[in-house]
């Protein structure tokens, strides 16, 4: 697991944030005179005849850092890893790899491995000379090969597989020689295009794990593109939301979730959605309360600062995790008329409306109040102040960053 | 092929699966009866065809093979090697020449986007609704011309011509239901275009080519109007040729033409054996998510 995760692990925003640095800037990197990113885009763009997929993505990867693209599906993702590989050229901007501009240079000139979505294993090949070919096109010594494969067999568990053809491979068993193919060249970035996506819940569920010890044990600088959120929160150091071919918001995932900066990235991430509603910033007794769609919640002085100004229109967003029961006295800020429970066993949602006319407004039980709320009935919710998240309605930028 | 394995009849009621198996059968037969009545002339004394409901050979006798192979006659049986030798060599020229040329226009055809791509292929479609007969005298005058009339080399030439238009449609086909993402991987691993077309491609549409190659032997194998119309001289006849000069104006060996019509089969069933697990299988599966 990340150091961001651990830390974050029952601990409030406050301490993520200061736990999690953020990234640097590439430009911030190289005058600061430290080591120059493994990976470094800039200002690339990509269009495809009329349709512009990047429109000026900069992107820097630490030495033996985690990067994951993430971004619903057409925003760009997987075509800025297929232009790192080498697989489609930039109409514009650089790419550097070890400090090497790669920019117009052919795939087998970058020293990148790449695992497909499809996996795309050589179906005339043994899983053997799957892991053979790209040391043996790179004319590697005999003995060095042996000595690789048999590495990296015994890391993925693939010696008694060495002679089957792809074929006859299971779905896990076909990704895992794909990892292996990437593994053995020993390259200058890995790069993951949506590995997971064609295999079921659980296994995804387990090589995501066994992705991450790889990654944590070769420290291997790796450029991950997915559109699951759940991956991209558990695997990377840099998150990189994009979203319509540009960089909409990058960080340690943590920080991205609790501190997301528009939007498109607050509802993005976090699953049930953030629940958005429209509102306006009331001012009574010294304290600013955001009010609108049937909620009336305290703000932060400290957090929004000078862009609370009573009578603004914002947009008010508020996670479903972060939205509870109010007990002990804690102040209500709406009253949800309940319609569907879902309980996970864990926890549970209540799916309701504050208002006739309003949006479906997710909340989250305990397993214990669970038992104690009917569909039908209303119940008094809470959100503690530090958790509200506001949005300018025109920009869809979050206030107070 | 394996569908029938896994057909209807695997979980039908015993009435159903009576009444497939039967269908079966007639069919079976339908198709094989012919092919009986030419085993057992072939294996028949006399030369008239007795007509009988089940074609079983009577007065069992290799005579008939022993006239078409000129048995004891060095002379007549070393016309027959030739001209066996006439159609195995203009046979596997041909099908070399089909995948040879047609490989790698495939490969273009299914990879690359080029100015004249679309009708080009529109134009080897054309190529493709004319039966070869109809430009029989035009390609004589052509053959003629450069004197390669009555020659081996002059019906590869025109054999290839048909061969290779689809030739390329089939591979063209083979090639695109490869994934490119094969390619790339390899492209990423350190192969030049031209290594992944050689390395990845390639083997991935060998069986597709394999297959490509015997369409290819097998039509110049049969092929007999052209040959019949270029070639004139009995020492350069393809075993087409040979096989209807037992059907004669007045006098028609039946047993002579029977033995060769068995002759000049068995080369084609002896391919189709051997190349019955690449016309079956599916090579490409399993090299990306299946």
């Amino acid at each position: 697991m990340s150091q961001a995760l651990q830390e974050a692990s029952g601990t409030d925003s406050a301490s993520i944030k200061a736990a999690a640095p953020s990234t640097p800037s590439p430009a911030s990197l190289q005058s600061s005179g430290r080591a120059a990113p493994r990976c470094s885009v800039r200002g690339v763009t990509k269009s495809f005849g009329d349709t512009s997929i990047l429109k000026g993505v900069d992107l820097a990867i630490p030495d033996g850092s985690f990067a994951v693209l993430v971004g619903p599906s057409g925003c760009g993702k997987s075509t800025l890893l297929r232009l790192v590989a080498g697989l489609e050229e930039a109409d514009a901007g650089t790419i550097t790899l070890a400090g090497k501009d790669v920019t117009r240079l052919p795939p087998r000139d970058r020293d990148v491995a790449m695992v497909f979505q499809s996996y795309a294993l050589y179906p005339h090949l043994t899983v053997r000379g799957n892991l053979e070919f790209g040391l043996e096109l790179r004319k590697t010594p005999r003995a060095e090969i042996d000595k690789r494969v048999a590495e990296a067999a015994s890391m993925l568990g693939l010696e008694p597989l060495l002679g089957r053809l792809p074929k006859q491979l299971s779905g896990g068993q076909r990704q895992r020689v794909a990892m292996g193919r990437a593994i053995v060249r020993r390259p200058t970035i890995f790069l993951f295009d949506e590995p997971l996506s064609n295999l079921d819940a659980a296994l995804r569920a387990e090589v995501r794990v066994e992705i991450r010890r790889l990654h944590d044990r070769l420290k291997a600088t790796t450029l991950y593109v997915t559109h699951d959120q759940v991956e991209a929160m558990t695997l990377a150091d840099t998150l990189w939301v994009l979203n319509n071919g540009l960089v909409e918001q990058k960080g340690p995932p943590l920080e991205v979730y609790e501190r997301p900066r528009t939007t498109f990235v607050a509802t993005f991430l976090g699953s049930p959605r953030m629940t958005m509603l429209d509102g306006v910033i009331v001012r009574e007794k010294g304290c600013f309360y955001a009010e609108g769609g049937g909620v009336r919640a305290l703000l932060d002085d400290d957090r929004f600062g000078d862009s609370l100004v009573e009578g603004r229109n914002v947009r008010i967003g508020i996670r479903p995790h972060d939205l509870g029961l109010a007990k002990n006295g804690a102040p209500s800020v709406a009253e949800l008329k309940v319609e569907i429970v879902e309980a996970l066993g864990s926890e549970a949602f209540a799916h309701g409306w504050l208002r006739a006319s309003g949006p479906s407004v997710v909340a989250r039980l305990d397993a214990d109040e669970a038992r104690s709320v009917r569909p039908g009935s209303a119940i008094r919710v809470a959100v503690a102040p530090s958790r509200m998240h506001l949005f300018d309605p025109k920009t869809g930028l979050a206030l107070g960053l | 092929m394996s569908s029938t394995e896994a057909g209807p009849t695997s979980r039908a009621s015993p009435l159903e699966r009576f009444i497939v198996n039967a269908l079966l059968i007639v069919a079976v037969v339908y198709a094989l009866y012919p092919v009986l009545w030419v085993i057992s002339l072939a294996f028949s004394s006399g030369s008239t065809p007795s007509l009988r409901a089940f074609p079983l050979p009577h007065d069992v006798t290799l005579d008939n093979f022993r006239v078409v192979t000129g048995w004891g006659d060095t002379a007549k049986s070393f016309l027959f090697a030739r001209q066996l030798m006439n159609s195995l060599v203009v046979s596997l020229a041909t099908a070399s020449m089909a995948v040879f040329i047609a490989t790698p226009t495939a490969y273009a055809l299914a990879r690359y986007e080029f100015v004249g791509k679309r009708s080009g292929m529109r134009t080897l479609l054309l190529t493709q609704m004319f039966p070869g007969v109809a430009s029989a005298v035009p390609l004589y005058l052509i053959l003629d011309t450069l004197h390669l009339l009555d020659t081996r080399s002059g019906l590869v030439l025109v054999y290839a011509a048909t061969a290779v238009p689809f030739a390329i449609f089939q591979l063209r086909g083979a090639f695109l239901a490869i994934p490119v993402d094969l390619e790339e991987a390899a492209m990423v691993d350190g192969a030049t275009r031209t290594q992944a077309f050689l390395k990845v491609a390639l083997p991935a549409a060998r069986p597709a080519i394999a297959v490509t190659a015997l369409f290819a032997f097998m039509s110049a194998w049969n092929e007999f109007i052209l040959a019949a119309t270029l070639i004139g001289r009995e020492s350069a006849f393809t075993l087409p040729v040979v096989l209807q000069s037992y059907v004669g104006e007045y006098n028609t060996s039946w047993g002579a033409f029977a033995a060769g019509a068995i002759l000049v089969s068995v080369p084609v069933m002896a391919l189709f054996y051997v190349a019955q697990k690449q016309l079956i299988s599916g090579l490409t599966s399993g090299g990306v998510k299946g």
